[in-house]
């Protein structure tokens, strides 16, 4: 499988991505908090921060063909929930609102995952004294995600070549055997990451 | 079910988040107390089992699939306090890597799906569980209990919506419920499969974590549960028709406001025809709630092996 396709620019090197990891995370943050408390009528700030945006992702040298292919792909969950305001009366106002304002900060968080390598987070987390095994947690996930959907991939590839069965509740039960097989193995390396970690001195 | 940014006013991201922020805490000093050393490492492979696990299309219908979520499934396998951490750092790793819930939603998005859809699902379960032995009693337990946190969190979800005054309570609720009741009944379905295959080829996993939970941690639990859902349900109890237009009042930008919605609504309230009145939407949710309990236990009937029954 293809590791990068959630930060494929992450590792590049650019003035953005060699600011530290604390300041953009500070800055994403302040940002978004302001456009989601920001009025619906404040037009000249959303423009700004869209310049703003713009700008960063050149200067990042991030394709905007691939922020466009981001934002398309998350927009239906946004437009989903969106309709929902359309139901009532003054929905377009809200609508509208929503939509400027959560396709924002969509770009912002893909400009902060593509700038930043998700262990530097992690480090400003452990740094800014978050529990120590939430961070564990969260590093430990981001090692093995990767490896499991691998393993997934791998299995459900394996059953494809061997199992004709067209009938969806069959296909349901093979792919919850898929799923069940895949938390035995994870339990198993689990295990062998514990003595691992115990042979290289972890307490 | 993950809320995106601009879908939730300052005020309900602060109040979600600081419950977020509560319900973890609490979730890792327990772990930290009764979680042995060595299953640390396994909270974080549990985590991106769940990821992984998620990445599962099941095709549902014309060209539609659906996945898992994964918290009652967490709860059953770890107990409820790690599988609280474990659907947390999910939905952390989502926000952060792909973009999906919001960074200032991201409070609300763990209350909902980890600590509401987790605890309230681990208490269903439980309860469940005492009316069947064995294995049957597990599925039936966890197949009941994945339709009723999906639905839950959906419900705590079109609180925090109607909070912040985007949508208007008298339609969250019934839209957000009405659909959450029949993604919910994949995900039990999904819940009870997995544990069934994971019973199958390794039933000592089943054994050690899906052991009888004690009954003063159920309640306690319950209560948590039941306390978090009054957060946001509550508000609305007085005044069930209407929490925006005061909301739109306030904000002046009530002259928008016409009598005629701009597109009809596809369902103006989840009634059945013929009934009429305030408690049209409870009882659509008991009949929901006895059928989604009837499925489960007929699936439970299904998956467990005669033997073992």
């Amino acid at each position: 499988m293809r590791h990068d396709f959630l930060d494929r620019y992450s590792r590049q090197d650019s003035p953005v991505h060699r600011l530290s990891a604390e300041a953009k995370l500070v800055c994403v943050l302040a940002v978004i908090v302001l456009t989601v408390a920001a009025p619906l009528s404040a037009l000249p700030y959303f423009a700004g921060l869209a310049c703003v945006l713009a700008t960063v992702a050149l200067a990042a040298k991030i394709p905007m063909g691939y922020l466009g292919m981001r934002l398309l792909w998350m927009e239906p969950f946004v437009l989903g929930v969106g309709l929902l305001t359309l139901f009532q009366p003054g929905g377009w106002t809200i609508f509208t609102g929503i939509v400027v304002k959560s396709t924002l900060s969509l770009v912002t968080m893909v400009l902060l995952a593509n700038t930043t390598p998700f262990a530097e987070i992690l480090r400003v987390m452990k740094r800014a004294r978050m529990p120590g095994l939430l961070v564990t947690t969260l590093a430990l996930m981001y090692r093995y995600l990767f490896v499991l959907v691998d393993e997934a991939e791998r299995m459900q590839r394996a059953r494809l070549c061997r199992t004709f069965e067209r009938r969806r509740w069959i296909g349901w039960k093979t792919l919850a055997t898929v799923a069940g097989q895949l938390f035995v193995r994870s339990t198993e390396r689990a295990e062998r990451i514990y003595a691992a970690m115990l042979a290289r001195g972890w307490k | 079910m993950h809320i995106p940014d601009g879908f939730l006013d300052l005020p309900t991201a602060a109040t979600t988040g600081a419950l977020a922020v509560t319900g973890v805490g609490a979730a890792l000093w327990q772990a930290k107390r009764s979680l042995p050393q060595r299953k640390v490492p396994l909270l974080g492979v549990t985590a991106a089992f769940v990821f992984a696990a998620q990445m599962l299309n099941f095709p549902v219908a014309a060209g539609t699939s659906g996945h898992l979520v994964g918290g009652v499934l967490a709860a059953v396998l770890l107990g409820p306090a790690p599988a609280v951490i474990v659907m947390t750092c999910v939905l952390v790793l989502q926000c952060f890597l792909f973009q999906d819930g919001g960074a200032s939603a991201l409070g609300a998005n763990i209350f909902n799906m980890g600590i509401i859809g987790v605890i309230a699902g681990y208490v269903v379960y439980a309860a469940t569980r005492r009316l069947a032995g064995g294995l049957h009693g597990v599925l039936l337990g966890a197949a009941f209990a994945g339709w009723c946190s999906t639905v839950l969190a959906a419900i705590c979800c079109a609180g925090e919506l109607a909070l912040s005054g985007r949508v208007k309570w008298s339609l969250a609720l019934p839209a957000m419920g009405g659909v959450h009741m029949l993604i919910g009944l994949g995900e039990g379905i999904i819940t009870a499969l997995v544990l069934a295959a994971v019973a199958k080829a390794r039933p000592e996993l089943l054994e050690t974590t899906a052991e009888t939970p004690n009954t003063g941690q159920v309640v306690t639990l319950g209560l948590i549960a039941a306390l978090g859902l009054a957060v946001f349900v509550s508000p609305f109890a007085s005044e069930w028709p209407d929490g925006l237009e005061k909301v739109a009042g306030k904000l002046g930008f009530e002259h928008f406001a016409t009598d005629k919605p701009l597109l009809p609504a596809p369902m103006t309230d989840y009634g059945i025809a013929g009934v009429e009145g305030a408690w049209v939407t409870p009882l659509a949710g008991i009949i929901g709630t006895l059928a989604a309990f009837a499925l489960a236990w007929l699936l439970a009937r299904m998956l467990t092996p005669k033997k073992a029954a």
